[in-house]
């Protein structure tokens, strides 16, 4: 049968590359990667999303090619001082922002939601035009909103490290979160460069490759501690570099099938899921890199002497 | 772990075939009426539609309580004949200085007979200077918080099926907040408009002599008129409540010409509106919307049937909407809306195409990457990808879930994932064919080794989503929702059913090597 037998493969039987003898490089750059990642984290920092900052997003399709000043008139018309409006999409999509009033008036929530009525009044005296989408979210939601997101991520890596805590030893937990805490800062700097707002949706994609990370990360240390059993006296650096090659088909094979999910979601995925998409298809590259060029360094440091000592044949016996 | 007997074998047949059954319901669109019919919901982003975040102005429901207890407490002082002075309220209560000291005793006699709300709504005790204070317990102050909300609720649901809205959905959220969930009105605003009216009626006396007077005497309050000309001097004590309304109705008033609303009390509206007409003939009588005054036309006979009329210079929609929160009742306190997003659906139907396309392609490049890296145990794994997808959507239209965008790209990620336990095992498999096992052996230490492996990676991935999905909200807990079934439907699919067609393949082949 023609579908029989596999017709590629990753990497043949017996790959035997010396990771390890690399591991300062890798950590090295990652942590260039992670500082750059936090510089740019403060200034300019991340373009917050509508759920996190706050404000009124209206996307409307007008007829034909936007007519940017007739649109900033109609607005006019209706008292909006629009903080900004582009194109957005196809020619005749647009979007218009405003910021919402200062959470130090008190009526500020209803004012909010009172200007959406307003720019939705002002686009229907366009001709033809209408609106895709509105949405107003006042200042005390998205101070929650954002306080929540957090919350869903430091509990997310508390919990990961409790579990991997449980299953294995405090190393490899250890290592495990500080890798994932230096792939979360470089998904920070990507959003940063790339100017995606973070969102909701974007906290879904980060805890999705932390998910996916730790996911990597667990095959790589499973493996090791196979192997801390299995050949008693073999120094750490080797054993690691033994487990990551005999792991290594799979860590590919998982991050291709991974990667190739997502990637027609970042080309047609529409606007609201690309940049979802393309931040899975950084975390997936940064995920996969970080298990064998950090989390295994990490390990080889902190187990050096520990991992090993109890294993290790006493000196009389032979 | 290399036999399964035929009741194994049945139970996973049997399970995907219930789970294909299960996902009918979403394909064919004419319910079977003797069969629960249980299908996937679209969200808002994919259907269009709006939805409102509102917050019960706690504020309010407290600040009423307050006003009601300093009018109940100088109600009954009067009634027992007894004096006070300085009357007021406090965050937590009210407060009154007696108007003589031997006059407490009566005092706080008088006022603990006060009928309460609920048992040991407030206490009444004096202080040291004399002071004789009503304070309000906490528990009582929420169990009011919880019932002014549950209350909003019903009213919100009333007045939102008025308006002929098709499949609302008006859920409470955290302590003060009511989600309102529109599907197929992408424009809220009149929506908004209705729910942003507390249309709290009150009948109250007007108290002539303070009108022109600077400062109005005890008990009575400045009202501004609903056509912003002034204000009205009235009694803060409410005669009648439109609470006892049992219907009103927008109506052309037969002698103006002008929209009224016409009104009709239940039988103790009636008889208090009857009571207060008849001792009042002659004066003028305010109806107070939401702290307006409406109107105050002057009392000239007893009305004793129960019906009146409301003109106030309305328009057509003005009246009819005042008589629709009319009948579906006033709010126990004002809502605010404090988010608000609506989707066209023009945009929903731009969004499923672009996540059903991105659907389709991600699944057949699954398919094509694991059959040219794994061949037939490939295959295999692709079959229960193919169940995988089935028995999510099973699951989905069982709890009647709702699919959002983010739900979509939950399951697409699912599907990626779900090869990788069997990629884990093919890889095993193949290791140990390397180290020269048989066939056999070789599938058997594959099972064997793998299996911890995956529940391992796949218990992370199921926490953090659970946190996601505990602390997010809207579309991103779809997307939490979906990916941990997901990751429980991978669990069944990969270790039992792709395991067991590996495993039929070799019972039914023996063969002496593996493709791998």
């Amino acid at each position: 049968m023609m579908f029989d037998r596999p017709l590629l493969r990753f990497v043949p039987n017996g790959t035997r590359i010396n990771f390890m003898r690399g591991r300062f490089i890798g950590l090295a750059t990652s942590a260039v990667l992670s500082i750059a990642s936090l510089i740019l984290f403060f200034h300019p920092g991340l373009t917050l999303g509508l759920d996190f900052r706050g404000g009124i997003v209206v996307e409307a399709r007008t007829q034909g090619p936007a007519d940017f000043n007739a649109i900033r008139a109609a607005l006019a018309a209706q008292h909006v001082a629009a903080a900004g409006v582009q194109s957005f999409g196809g020619p005749d999509d647009v979007l218009i922002r405003l910021d919402t009033p200062p959470a130090s008036e008190p009526d500020h929530e209803a004012r909010t939601q009172a200007l959406v009525d307003s720019v939705r009044h002002a686009i229907t005296t366009l001709p033809g035009a209408q609106v895709l989408r509105a949405d107003a979210v006042g200042a005390s939601v998205s101070a929650e909103l954002f306080r929540n997101g957090m919350l869903a991520l430091g509990l997310s890596l508390l919990m990961i490290l409790a579990y991997i805590w449980f299953r294995f030893e405090w190393e490899f937990a250890v290592s495990a979160v500080v890798t994932l805490v230096l792939d979360l800062t470089k998904a920070i700097g990507f959003l940063v460069l790339t100017h995606f707002e973070f969102d909701l949706v974007m906290v879904a994609a980060i805890l999705t490759i932390l998910g996916y990370s730790t996911n990597d990360k667990v095959v790589v240390y499973d493996r090791v501690r196979e192997n801390l059993r299995k050949y008693r006296t073999m120094p750490l650096a080797e054993l690691i570099d033994l487990s990551i090659n005999e792991t290594l088909s799979r860590t590919l094979g998982t991050s291709s099938t991974v990667f190739l999910a997502a990637l027609p979601l970042a080309l047609f995925g529409g606007a609201s899921l690309s940049g979802f998409a393309w931040v899975m298809l950084f975390g997936i590259v940064v995920g996969t890199s970080s298990s064998i060029f950090i989390a295994a360094p990490i390990l080889l440091l902190l187990g050096e002497k520990r991992l090993r000592r109890d294993a290790r044949p006493p000196a009389r016996t032979s | 772990m290399m036999y399964y007997s035929r009741l194994r074998m049945a139970s996973v047949i049997g399970i995907c075939l219930i789970g294909l059954a299960l996902c009918l319901p979403n394909v064919i669109r004419q319910p079977v009426p003797s069969l629960p019919w249980r299908q996937i919901h679209l969200g808002l982003d994919l259907r269009g539609g709006s939805y409102l975040l509102l917050q019960v102005d706690m504020n309010s429901v407290a600040a009423d309580r307050l006003r009601g207890l300093q009018d109940e407490t100088r109600q009954t002082l009067l009634k027992a004949g007894l004096g006070y002075r300085n009357l007021t309220t406090t965050a937590r209560g009210v407060t009154f200085t007696p108007r003589a000291p031997e006059e407490a005793a009566q005092d706080l006699k008088a006022l603990r007979a006060m009928p309460m709300n609920v048992p040991g709504e407030f206490s009444v005790n004096q202080g040291e200077g004399g002071q004789i204070t009503i304070a309000l317990s906490p528990d009582a102050a929420r169990q009011r918080a919880y019932d002014a909300v549950t209350q909003s609720i019903e009213i919100v649901r009333r007045r939102i099926d008025a308006t002929g809205a098709i499949d609302p959905e008006i859920t409470r959220q955290g302590e003060d907040r009511i989600i309102v969930e529109l599907p197929g009105i992408s424009d809220p605003e009149r929506v908004k408009k209705l729910l942003g009216t507390t249309a709290k009626m009150t009948f109250h006396l007007v108290s002539d002599s303070a009108i022109g007077s600077a400062v109005p005497p005890p008990g009575v309050e400045m009202v501004p008129m609903s056509d912003g000309q002034g204000t009205l001097p009235v009694f803060t004590h409410v005669d009648v409540d439109g609470a006892d309304l049992t219907n009103a109705s927008a109506a052309i008033d037969q002698q103006s010409g002008e929209w009224a609303v016409n009104f009709t009390f239940d039988s103790t509206g009636a008889q208090e509106f009857g009571a207060v007409t008849r001792a009042n003939v002659g004066k003028r009588f305010a109806i107070v919307l939401d702290n307006k005054v409406i109107e105050a036309p002057v009392i000239r006979t007893a009305i004793t049937g129960g019906n009146g009329q409301i003109t106030g210079s309305f328009t057509a929609q003005q009246a009819t909407d005042i008589a629709l929160l009319l009948r579906a009742g006033a709010l126990p306190a004002p809502l605010n809306v404090i988010e608000q997003r609506s989707i066209g659906p023009s945009l929903g139907a731009d969004s499923i195409r672009a996540g059903g396309y991105s659907l389709a392609a991600g699944f057949v490049l699954v398919i094509a990457f694991m059959a040219l890296f794994y061949g037939r145990f490939g295959w295999y794994a692709n079959i229960a990808l193919l169940a995988n997808l089935v028995l999510m959507t099973a699951i989905l239209s069982l709890f009647e879930a709702t699919l959002t965008l983010p739900g979509m790209a939950g399951m697409l990620l699912t599907l990626g994932m779900a090869v990788d336990a069997n990629i884990l095992i093919n890889e095993r498999i193949r290791e140990e064919v390397a180290r020269g096992r048989s066939a056999l052996q070789a599938m058997q230490a594959g099972f064997e080794r793998a299996t911890s492996t995956i529940v391992d990676s796949n218990a992370t991935a199921l926490l953090a989503h659970v946190m996601l999905f505990v602390f997010g909200t809207g579309p991103v807990r779809g997307f939490a929702l979906t990916i941990t079934i997901g990751i429980v439907t991978t669990l069944f699919t990969t270790l039992l059913l792709s395991r067991m067609l590996m495993v039929r393949w070799y019972a039914r082949t023996r063969p002496s090597t593996l493709p791998v």
